[in-house]
């Protein structure tokens, strides 16, 4: 007993009428209280039930129901989606499943060349960021604890700041009366301002910009692990320093190259923000295509299909992405 | 590398340092800039703070600044409490029946594509109208929902990696003197998690505070958040009073995560003596 519970009075009781009960119930308490516990406490399903029902009702039925949707007819009404499920005469209830969203987003080639850009937008900035991100990670990982965290404080700062504005920076550098063009005019090296808004280049910019955090940061936490003995051991045994990091470094920090990239791959896909204030006017990318059959076609049924479209390429990488998490959450 | 890791790497820090900061730094610059061209510097009148001015009598800006902190705040209290539940569940409660789709759930909205997400909301309000009523229309309820959503899941990452930095032989050791699983909670995993409660408030208000597309989806006519007007403005090309507003919120932020920053190291340094001083005696 703790002094705070010696000191209790007996006023105590009124306030908590359970404490004599529970005292009781504590003499016949079994051996292991911890054990027994967790495993029999009546709290145990409730605690679980509240984040399980939310996110089952918030996250996983949203998308059934766009799933739903997609295989619906558009109509004109609200809202714009015809009904799934019908009567027939009042007795029969019936599904009408229609294809023709998936049909047209085969067939037009709009969605096809959209998808294929957003793909290839994705993984070029993926790749630019890990060859900017990894000997940043590996820069960072290496140097001094009290170095570090500064570093570390410097990486995490522009994440807590709003994305939206740091894209929108880019636009006062980029666009051509802007300041990356005004300098090089200045010093002479160009006559014509170069186009660099709405080009490949900018979305590929805005993209490694916003997600370089995102690849650097599970890098980190992957290189600050490495046991630096088995360089010290390559370089005994006489391997040179790049030939001891292709064969021992590299291949230690594959997890989380892996994580950094598809943090990065998978939003990049969907990006919506970016391709909008940096990006083409020619060539939209996929989210674009779907926030515009949305908000400006109100064509619901197609919309939902395009989501879906997109989920089914990005489902293999988000479990890769789930299975890390969770083993690096529970590994630690 | 060969023989240039001693250059390659400080060259590719430095780089990557200057490519994350002056474009931020820019962009505070030119919000001192008198002209309305932005980026075309006007030297004689410069620096000046009329946008700042401008910006506090816009009252569009103003009043969806105020929106988007009401929803932001109460986002975070919320995400923070349904975060703090999923992580205590997934680190500390074993296995049990559903954790395989609750640690799904809670790592899916870090990744997923914000379109869909904001669809797959939108579609839900809608259809839940149509079934029960509620949501009677789309506004502040339903970003807030929204945004608990996929903060929440931020919020969980956070508290369960917290949590398995400790192993549970404090917990185990309060149950077996005798405390019950809530005391256990309120006396002993909450004080060692609230540094991770705290920066998953703080994240969850940021997340929210940010977020345009979702919003963008699962917003009413009547409820404009701030980074709906500034996205829209935007839109149109650069802005003086933008650069202020961002000035602004980058010093904001720059302060807070500093301070918070200290403040943590020094209570993590204290807790570790004292973990030490326990650990001897």
């Amino acid at each position: 007993m703790s002094a705070r519970n010696g000191k209790r009075t007996p006023g105590s009781l009124l306030t908590r009428p359970w404490e004599p009960l529970w005292q009781l119930f504590h003499r016949l308490r079994p051996a292991r209280w911890s054990a027994y516990v967790r495993d029999h406490w009546i709290g145990k399903p409730l605690v679980t039930a509240v984040p399980m029902i939310w996110l089952v009702l918030f996250f996983m039925v949203p998308f059934i129901i766009v799933f739903g949707i997609s295989f619906s007819q558009s109509i004109l009404a609200i809202p714009p989606y015809e009904s799934l499920w019908g009567w027939v005469d009042d007795k029969v209830l019936t599904l009408r499943l229609h294809l023709g969203n998936y049909n047209y987003l085969f067939t037009d080639t709009l969605y096809v060349s959209s998808y294929l850009y957003s793909v290839k937008v994705a993984a070029v900035s993926t790749l630019f960021c890990l060859l900017l991100g990894y000997p940043m990670a590996y820069g960072i990982a290496r140097s001094p604890p009290t170095q570090r965290n500064i570093f570390l404080m410097l990486i995490i700062l522009p994440f807590w700041t709003s994305f939206l504005l740091r894209v929108y920076a880019w636009i006062g550098l980029l666009k051509s009366n802007g300041v990356i063009n005004n300098i090089l005019m200045w010093l002479g090296l160009i006559d014509q301002p170069i186009t660099m808004m709405q080009t490949d280049f900018a979305v590929y910019i805005g993209i490694v910009y916003s997600y370089l955090p995102f690849m650097i940061l599970p890098l980190y936490s992957n290189l600050e692990k490495h046991d630096r003995t088995l360089l010290e051991a390559a370089a005994d045994l006489g391997a040179r320093p790049w030939k001891a990091f292709m064969r021992i470094t590299l291949p230690l920090s594959m997890p989380g190259i892996v994580a950094g990239s598809l943090l990065v791959f998978i939003p990049a896909v969907g990006e919506y923000v970016i391709p909008s204030l940096l990006g083409r006017t020619d060539q939209l990318m996929i989210g674009r295509v779907l926030s515009d059959e949305f908000f400006e076609n109100r064509d619901w049924p197609v919309a939902s299909a395009v989501a879906i479209a997109m989920l089914v390429l990005l489902v293999v990488p988000i479990m890769v992405f789930q299975r890390y998490q969770n083993r690096e959450l529970a590994h630690k | 590398m060969i023989g240039g890791r001693k250059f390659f790497v400080p060259t590719m820090l430095a780089f990557g340092f200057a490519f994350l900061y002056v474009p931020i730094l820019s962009m505070i610059f030119f919000s001192f800039n008198n002209s309305k061209l932005v980026t075309v510097m006007d030297w004689p009148n410069s620096p000046t703070l009329k946008w700042y001015g401008k910006l506090f009598q816009n009252d569009q800006i103003m009043g969806a600044a105020g929106l988007s902190i009401k929803i932001a705040t109460m986002n975070a209290c919320f995400s923070v409490i349904l975060g703090t539940l999923a992580g205590l569940v997934l680190a500390r409660f074993g296995r049990f029946r559903g954790r395989t789709l609750l640690a799904a759930m809670t790592t899916a909205p870090l990744v997923m594509p914000e379109v869909i997400t904001g669809l797959a909301m939108l579609l839900l309000f809608v259809a839940m109208e149509q079934l029960i009523g509620w949501p009677a229309g789309r506004g502040v309820t339903t970003i807030t929902i929204a945004h608990v959503t996929f903060s929440m899941a931020y919020v969980t990452v956070i508290i369960q990696s917290r949590l398995a930095n400790f192993d549970d032989s404090l917990e185990e050791a309060a149950m077996d003197l005798g405390a019950r699983p809530a005391k256990v909670f309120w006396r002993i995993t909450l004080p060692l998690i609230m540094p991770a409660i705290i920066s998953g408030w703080l994240l969850a208000f940021t997340l929210s505070w940010d977020d345009v597309v979702i919003s963008q989806f699962v917003a009413g006519p009547s409820s404009t958040t701030l980074p709906m007007v500034i996205f829209s403005k935007v839109r149109l090309g650069v802005s003086p009073d933008v650069n202020a507003l961002a000035t602004l919120m980058v010093l904001i932020v720059a302060t807070g995560v500093v301070l918070s920053a200290i403040v943590m190291q020094r209570q993590e340094k204290r807790r570790a003596r004292e973990m030490q001083l326990a650990a001897s005696d």
